[in-house]
């Protein structure tokens, strides 16, 4: 079985992002960038069901500029078997991702994509829905755990409150959260090897997917910083407050 | 973790380090013999994430290097068009008059001001292109040996835990050998210190001195911006057994390059390099172009300031040091990325012919760099650094103005330095306390909120890499004698005391550490070691830094 | 313009961040709301009295009774033609389904919007609040989930809207329901409290630490810690709060003994009410807290909990 898994390249999620003055947007010259850690996850719970003997393939893609094939060297470093970079200098929205992707869906006939829930850059979180949706496939969104079995992924997913399992029958698409796994590093050995994988490269018109964003950005602002409340000087004064001023509790 | 066996990879050349002398040694050897073999590593997360410098570049190794330079999209784009040497007293900075005589290696007509850590990005991007095979994110953590022949090294272990043992996503490291391994780590390199011990490298020099320079990257409004604008101060804060300045550059888009340089064999215990770069932003002279500005980033970097005097030997078998880990400085410039360029250009031409005849240890790279410029270079300013030791801040900026005017810098005698920067601390006792202002959030800030903006990160569940060997000497020592001298001069705050009054303790906050190297240089009794922590940690300096 | 806004609830009830919802959309144009799930016809009737309100559709045919997005996207695209917006709070439910109810109407939608500028026009937050980006969108029509924090409520009461069944269209069942676990934790989790209690290297030890769990049992509140407590190690790692540990935004978080580094306001300042207690009045937690207390945290501690006990 063959696993499609997409990946994006997003500032490092160690670096502090930074307005630009001009308020057009974030500043990503000359700043690190890496895999989207929710991507990282998604990429591992692959090379896993690979491990397990569920998953045959893996094919990591990327959409995106030139730099992205980075992105896409450190999901083969870990595991991925080939990988496909969608070369645009457009802003990547999840509807036109999703639309790339499911050519690409078509094309490759995957019996399971799975992708990161959300990336930390734009936090749509929004293109594994979206894919679902344009396919009609099945989804299990926000992922903890993953079981594929006779056809069928058993999801359990983080809700509001809790955990829901659901019953997907494949093909399907699956997001990873946070506590899918811990993922590997992409050992200096794999990322050597990683070099000798096949890359496929094509852009957005090989598969009729117009990139024009549906949003535009007014502006970019950081955020209005918090102010000094006031002090109290006794814990009966500090209660008194947060239940009929604050009314928090 | 002998029982698990590392990969190997075998190759013509090794390089650790991802700064300019250990690129343009990967370059020069793809130029010279195409054939070659070449993989570089950098302990940072990329290339550029660890390079901290002014900087003001002088582009003759570069124009020797990459001659083409100009129209290959090198990040050097503003030129120097005005520079001014400012004498500070508290309240008034008055300019050195005839700087170009007085000073003449202060002479920056023709250089750049640039992020150095756009250009060694810019320099990977040639290198790569060259077919040279660079690994960021990965520490060289171990020195191979064979048959008294350094054969390599093997990158750190990633995933042990902080109690030592592997965890869940262990990787271990991978053996890069090679027939010559080239130590490029800057100043102070963990390894470098470890190959000197090996082949007792420093014998018959001087001992190596140091500064430590720490920065802060700023945007201010354009109608303050003077791009090429080069200026630098002496005086105060500092007091005269003190050396050290303060650096501002004005380039590309409305960017401001501050800092101070502080010299590691500063007598007062109570000093701190931190808070004495952010004070003088208040001095007159600097703060009116910070008002209204906004700070990008912050970092610190030791560097060498040692000069001719105290440069090892250069070679051992199988390898050898270039840059700054070797300490090829020009101190009275402030500017080394030409001379490690020029020094990682030599190293290639040694290896290159040490190819050719089979050579266990590339010995022409000492006479290759002694019959260059470099050479002639550090040999005419020799002296002034440590007339600046001898003779304090004043009688050396004295001693240096004779020494270019008249002497032209060919004194028929040398000045040594005598005492490693770890020797010349005096205790707290008599040492005068300073009382630094507090910082207002818009010009002047604290650490810890600097470092924040130094991205330094490190995965938590690793062991410290700041090894203090003794906690009882820190005690006895840096306690009882000189009140923890680390928590002032790590610009990181790395090093806290915590139970202050009653049962004083050191706390070490790894995570925080830019990998400045100043604990491994000044700790008194040199207790403190530092060691590459897992590959990727440290700082993420952005472009413009 | 009408707005469709599909609501959460529970127990029959209608949930907080949906009534926020609903304030949301009123500033957009009429609201018409959407019901469905299990419960679905109670919680229509609580949805027609929320003011505001001009109809309540409710789908109780079945088909979409667990809420899985396939069906319930499937049956709010078939709804979408009166509607210039379809909007929801920013809860897990709505993230799951909203998104593949745009791409059904080739819509890019908008998340977690704080401020309704226009029709067209929305702030939202990227990088992780960060930064916040006003955006525009060209599409005709509008899919969007809103913060539930950045608008008050509509009140329970006084609206009377009436109530229209609408049906799920027909559902492939390629996709089925199998069970839910809701945590049983005493503790709610650090990353979804309501009200966070953190401590600091002012808690002095491991066993002092211990000394927050009775204020967080009265709270309901899940502990964090600084990393100067967790470095010190009085808590596991999993504690962490801050730039890099868990970012939390509950909404009131409890400071105690934590001194403010810049590190540990990245991962909660975005809290709706901050309480520092410190005994150092400078430090710099008191610049970004709401109410701050001086003094001395195991005075504090106990009396903290002696008042709570008193009128709750």
């Amino acid at each position: 079985m063959k696993v499609l898994v997409p990946v994006k390249r997003v500032i490092d999620y160690n670096i502090k992002p930074r307005v630009k003055a001009d308020g057009t947007g974030v500043e990503t010259a000359g700043v690190k960038m890496s895999m989207n850690p929710f991507d990282e996850i998604a990429v591992e719970e692959a090379v896993r069901l690979k491990e397990k003997g569920v998953v045959t393939e893996i094919v990591a893609i990327s959409i995106g500029e030139p730099k992205a094939q980075d992105t896409l060297r450190t999901a083969m470093a870990m595991g991925a078997d080939r990988s496909i970079l969608v070369e645009t200098d457009a802003v990547t929205e999840p509807l036109a991702v999703a639309k790339v992707l499911k050519a690409l869906v078509e094309k490759e006939k995957p019996d399971l994509v799975i992708l990161g829930k959300q990336a930390i850059d734009d936090d749509m979180n929004a293109t594994g829905q979206m894919l679902a949706g344009l396919l009609g496939w099945p989804q299990g969104t926000f992922a903890s755990k993953v079981e594929i079995t006779d056809g069928k992924a058993m999801v359990t997913r983080e809700i509001d409150g809790g955990l829901q399992t659901v019953a997907l029958t494949l093909p399907a698409i699956v997001t990873a959260d946070l506590r899918l796994n811990e993922p590997r590093y992409a050992s200096l050995p794999n990322i050597m090897k990683a070099r000798k994988k096949p890359m496929e490269k094509i852009t957005p018109a090989e598969v009729d997917v117009d990139m024009t964003p549906r949003l535009s950005i007014v502006s970019v602002a950081e955020p209005a910083g918090r102010k000094a409340g006031i002090k109290v000087d006794s814990a009966a004064e500090l209660v008194a407050k947060l239940r009929n001023e604050a009314k928090v509790i | 973790m002998s029982e698990n066996p590392r990969e190997i990879m075998e190759f013509d050349v090794v390089i650790i380090g991802g700064g300019p002398s250990g690129l343009a040694t990967a370059i020069r050897l793809r130029q010279l013999a195409p054939d070659t073999s070449v993989c570089l590593i950098e302990k940072g997360s990329e290339i550029g994430a660890h390079i901290l410098s002014g900087a003001v570049i002088e582009p003759r190794a570069l124009d020797e290097l990459l001659p083409h330079w100009r129209d290959s999209g090198a990040p050097l784009n503003t030129p120097v068009s005005e520079e001014h040497m400012l004498y500070l007293t508290q309240t008034r900075g008055y300019r050195v008059p005839m700087l170009d005589r007085v000073m003449p290696h202060m002479r920056n007509h023709g250089n750049y001001i640039a992020s150095l850590g756009e250009v060694c990005r810019w320099l990977a991007t040639q290198a790569e292109a060259m077919g040279v095979e660079i690994y960021p994110g990965f520490a060289g953590a171990e020195v191979l040996t064979e048959n008294g022949r350094v054969v390599g090294v093997a990158t750190g272990d990633m995933g042990i835990g902080r109690d030592g043992k592997p965890g869940d996503n262990y990787a271990p490291g991978m053996e890069l050998r090679a027939k010559y391994t080239i130590f490029a780590e800057g100043c102070r390199g963990s390894l470098t210190k470890q190959v000197m011990q090996m082949y007792n490298l420093r014998k018959g020099v001087d001992p190596q001195t140091y500064g430590l320079g720490i920065k802060e990257l700023w945007e201010i409004p354009a109608e303050l911006h003077r791009p090429g604008l080069v200026q630098h101060s002496f005086g105060w804060p500092l007091d005269d057994r003190t050396y050290g300045g303060a650096w501002m550059y004005h380039f590309g888009e409305n960017l401001v390059s501050y800092g101070f340089v502080v010299g590691l064999d500063y007598p007062n215990t109570w000093l701190s390099p931190f808070d004495e770069m952010q004070r003088v932003k208040l001095h007159p002279s600097f703060r009116p172009y910070f008002e209204g500005g906004r700070r990008l980033s912050y970092g610190g970097r030791a560097l060498s300031e040692g000069g001719l005097q105290s440069i090892p030997r250069l070679t051992f078998p199988g390898g050898m040091l270039v840059g700054d880990t070797a300490g090829f400085l020009n101190v009275p410039k402030i500017k080394g990325t030409h001379t490690a360029m020029k020094s990682g250009m030599l190293a290639a031409e040694a290896v290159a012919e040490a190819f050719l005849t089979n050579r266990v240890e590339p010995g022409s790279y000492t006479r290759r760099i002694r019959e260059s410029w470099l050479w002639d270079e550090l040999r005419g300013v020799r002296n002034i650094r440590p007339a600046f030791a001898r003779f304090g801040m004043k009688g050396g900026a004295l001693y240096s103005g004779i020494d270019a005017m008249l002497l032209r810098g060919r004194a028929p005698w040398t000045l040594h330095t005598r005492h490693a920067d770890n020797e010349t601390l005096e205790p707290a006792s008599i040492s005068p306390k300073i009382d630094y202002p507090q910082p207002d959030g818009k010009v002047t800030f604290d650490k810890l909120s600097s470092v924040f903006l130094s991205n330094t990160n490190h995965e938590e569940d690793q062991p410290v890499h700041l090894k203090v060997r003794s906690m009882s000497m820190w005690k006895t020592v840096n306690w009882d004698v000189f009140r923890s001298p680390e928590s002032r001069y790590c610009p990181a705050a790395v090093y806290e005391v915590v139970d202050e009054e009653t049962n004083p303790t050191l706390q070490i906050n790894a995570q925080n550490c830019v990998h400045c190297k100043t604990c491994d240089i000044k700790d008194p009794t040199q207790n403190i070691d530092w060691v590459t922590p897992e590959g990727s940690g440290g700082p993420n300096y952005p472009g413009g830094m | 313009m009408t707005v469709l806004v599909l609501l959460d609830h529970e127990a029959g009830a209608i949930k907080q961040a949906s009534r926020s919802a609903i304030a949301a959309a009123s500033k957009l144009g009429d609201v018409d709301v959407l019901v469905v799930g299990h419960n679905a016809a109670r919680a229509a009737t609580a949805a027609a009295k929320l003011p505001g309100v001009k109809k309540v559709l409710s789908a109780a045919d079945g088909i979409s009774a667990d809420e899985l997005a396939e069906p319930v996207a499937a049956l709010l695209a078939s709804l979408a033609d009166g509607y210039t917006h379809i909007l929801a709070a920013s809860s897990a439910n709505a993230k799951n389904t909203l998104p593949r109810a745009a791409a059904l109407l080739d819509v890019q939608p908008i998340p977690d919007v704080m401020e309704v500028i226009d029709a067209d026009t929305f702030v939202r937050p990227i990088y992780a609040g960060s930064a916040l980006a006003t955006v525009k969108s060209s599409d005709p029509k509008k899919v969007l989930t809103v913060r539930a924090s950045a608008f008050d409520p509509v009140a329970t009461e006084g609206g009377s809207a009436p109530v229209e069944n609408v049906s799920t269209p027909a559902d492939d069942t390629r996709s089925q329901f199998v069970g839910t676990e809701l945590s049983q934790s005493e503790r709610p989790e650090l990353e979804s409290a309501r009200v966070v209690v953190s401590g600091g290297r002012g808690m002095q030890n491991e066993e002092n630490f211990k000394l927050l769990e009775p204020l967080a049992d009265r709270l309901g509140a899940a502990i964090g810690a600084s990393r100067a407590a967790v470095d010190a190690g009085f808590v596991p790692n999993d504690y962490q709060v801050g730039q890099t540990g868990k970012i939390v935004a509950p909404e009131l978080y409890i400071a105690m003994g934590i001194s403010g580094a810049i590190q540990h306001l990245a991962g909660m300042k975005d809290s709706k009410v901050i309480v520092a207690v410190n005994k150092d009045p400078e430090a710099p937690i008191f610049q970004i807290a709401d109410y701050g207390l001086v003094g001395d945290l195991f005075e504090v501690l106990p009396a903290l909990e002696a008042e709570l006990d008193k009128a709750g």
